[in-house]
């Protein structure tokens, strides 16, 4: 089976007011490629499920953005998305916040199809109270149970933290192969194996597409992390993460993500960085980031 | 001459005594991932494992455990590393309860919560910040120690905006599946070093650094801190520890950009 695609018609397969999950971390490994087409869609009202970075801080700028599932969105080297803290200080998005490792047990119960899964994270905290509807859960091996293994546990409450459901997920990935299998030569695959099995739709972007079982020669098969019963599509679009970090291939583009943050301060200064770098096509994006380099 | 009736000068910066305030958090804590947040707790970290505290285990920062306890500005291709730490690891390491993590906080309060998600109401944010993050979790699944490096009555608050932290009264609230592993270790601000050695563990003063008082940090603090009679100095950094800070770990004195002496 062949699954490459592109960009834009993976963009084709998305729907206004659809729950969609992005993979990577903070400004790291984002498939920014496809968060740039998502600026440039039609698309408005998404509920945007990540480990936030300017992916979250793109699509809010750009109103795409009804609310965001997430524990914190960061540009890493900045501490804070300042696109994200406008959108939420002039109240133009609702936020599901969660703690980090709530939100991992959430993909995991959706790519499990459990309905929740119990953790203590949360407990005690206004996780529970920002989020009204989270519901705890009685553990039913009381101390009389042959099953309950420590008595300090018998009958405890813990959270049961829902499933993250989505309908559709997109990751980006170093390498990836013609039938959709995934390649991360990055020390950290994050969450992006859980975001494709909690998705119904699972869309890769790739740095490079190579023949089916040639991912071996990039690099060893314990970094084929993700396999094609997880994938729908996969689209070849180099540079595809800048300006996030995406070893080895390239580091993040400190500079830019800079201008970035820097035009969260200003309308004139957004107008001018959006009508550069986002009202463009990916090409025209990848010559103006090059010739930004070139002084 | 200095003036015989001046106070003396202390014989480190105030940032060397945060870090040696640090340092002593990890102290007898054995083989655990010590997970330190600002440049002056991982100077902390660093120090307690190249001295008292050698069975540390730190990470890069990035997706592994390193080996040593490097100089702060250590270039990552010059790194060692023993093992491999991805995100989705951390969290095997969070609920194993083998860690003990110094976050920050933009608030925190008497009974040891501790804010980073949002200063205001959470539905319509006066400031947002970065977001609760793991501070939930972390906070009920292992030792966590805080770090605040501007002690004021903004930041040292009767009540934070955001429970992002447990502290006490909330992990009780919560019953035995919060307090179970819960343990709000240490605050080191900095002004002083603070704990919950009290009958309703809130908070009260462990030490003040040199160049402080015990005035100085009561009215810098927005609630009633508990003062014992017999409160002491924070603890001077021995000979050796401040030639491994100055000359090993921070030549640069990233610890002073941190905090002004």
């Amino acid at each position: 089976m062949n699954k490459t695609t592109t960009v834009d018609d993976i963009v084709g397969e998305l729907r206004s007011g659809m729950t969609i999950g992005i993979g990577g971390w903070g400004s790291r490994r984002k498939p920014m490629a496809l968060i740039r087409a998502l600026c440039r869609s039609d698309l408005h009202d998404l509920t945007i499920v990540a480990y936030g970075g300017p992916d979250v801080g793109l699509l809010c700028a750009t109103g795409k953005v009804a609310k965001v599932v997430c524990g914190f969105v960061t540009l890493d080297s900045i501490a804070l998305d300042p696109h994200w803290r406008a959108a939420r200080q002039h109240g133009n998005v609702e936020v599901m916040e969660v703690d980090e490792g709530m939100f991992f047990q959430g993909l995991q119960a959706a790519a499990w199809r459990v309905p929740f899964l119990p953790t203590r994270a949360g407990l005690g905290s206004d996780v529970l109270t920002i989020n009204p509807d989270l519901r705890l859960v009685r553990s039913p091996y009381g101390a009389d149970s042959p099953y309950c293994a420590d008595p300090a546990d018998a009958d405890v409450d813990l959270v049961a933290m829902p499933a993250l459901h989505l309908d559709a997920a997109l990751v980006h990935t170093n390498r990836a192969d013609t039938a959709g299998n995934g390649q991360i030569l990055s020390p950290d695959a994050f969450f992006d194996p859980l975001f494709l099995g909690a998705a119904d739709r699972r869309f890769l972007t790739t740095e490079r597409i190579v023949e089916n079982g040639k991912l071996t020669d990039e690099g060893p098969i314990s970094t084929v992390v993700i396999h094609r019963l997880m994938t729908d599509g996969v689209a070849e679009t180099p540079g595809g993460a800048h300006f996030t970090a995406n070893p080895p291939d390239y580091g993040r583009d400190e500079s830019f993500q800079k201008e970035y943050a820097a035009s969260a301060g200003d309308p004139v200064e957004w107008e001018t960085f959006a009508q550069r770098y986002l009202f463009v096509t990916e090409d025209e994006y990848q010559a103006h980031v090059a010739e930004r380099r070139t002084p | 001459m200095s003036d015989q009736s001046a106070p003396s000068e202390p014989p480190c910066s105030r940032a060397e005594s945060c870090v040696i305030a640090c340092a002593d958090a990890w102290r007898n804590a054995g083989e655990v991932m010590a997970s330190p947040f600002g440049n002056i707790p991982s100077l902390g970290a660093r120090l307690a494992k190249v001295t008292f505290a050698p069975d540390l285990v730190l990470t890069d920062g990035e997706a592994a455990l390193m080996i040593g306890a490097p100089p702060l500005t250590t270039r990552p291709d010059a790194l060692v590393r023993e093992a491999a730490m991805p995100y989705r690891s951390v969290f095997d390491v969070v609920w194993s309860g083998r860690r003990h993590i110094m976050m920050m906080a933009s608030q925190i309060d008497r009974d040891g919560n501790q804010n980073i998600s949002a200063i205001g109401p959470h539905a319509h944010p006066k400031v947002q910040l970065v977001g609760v993050r793991g501070a939930p979790g972390n906070s009920v699944n292992h030792p966590t120690s805080y770090w605040v490096p501007d002690h004021t009555v903004r930041t040292f608050v009767e009540h934070v905006d955001v429970v992002s932290g447990v502290g006490y009264a909330r992990a009780a609230a919560a019953g035995a599946g919060a307090t179970r592993f819960h343990d709000v270790r240490r605050v080191v601000s900095n002004l002083g070093v603070f704990d919950f050695a009290t009958p309703d563990h809130t908070m009260r003063l462990h030490s003040f650094h040199p160049g402080t008082t015990v005035d100085d940090i009561v009215n810098a603090t927005g609630f009633a801190l508990t003062i014992p009679d017999d409160v002491a100095e924070t603890r001077l950094p021995t000979p050796e520890e401040l030639e491994l800070l100055r000359t090993v770990l921070d030549p640069g004195s990233l610890r002073d950009r941190e905090v002004k002496s």
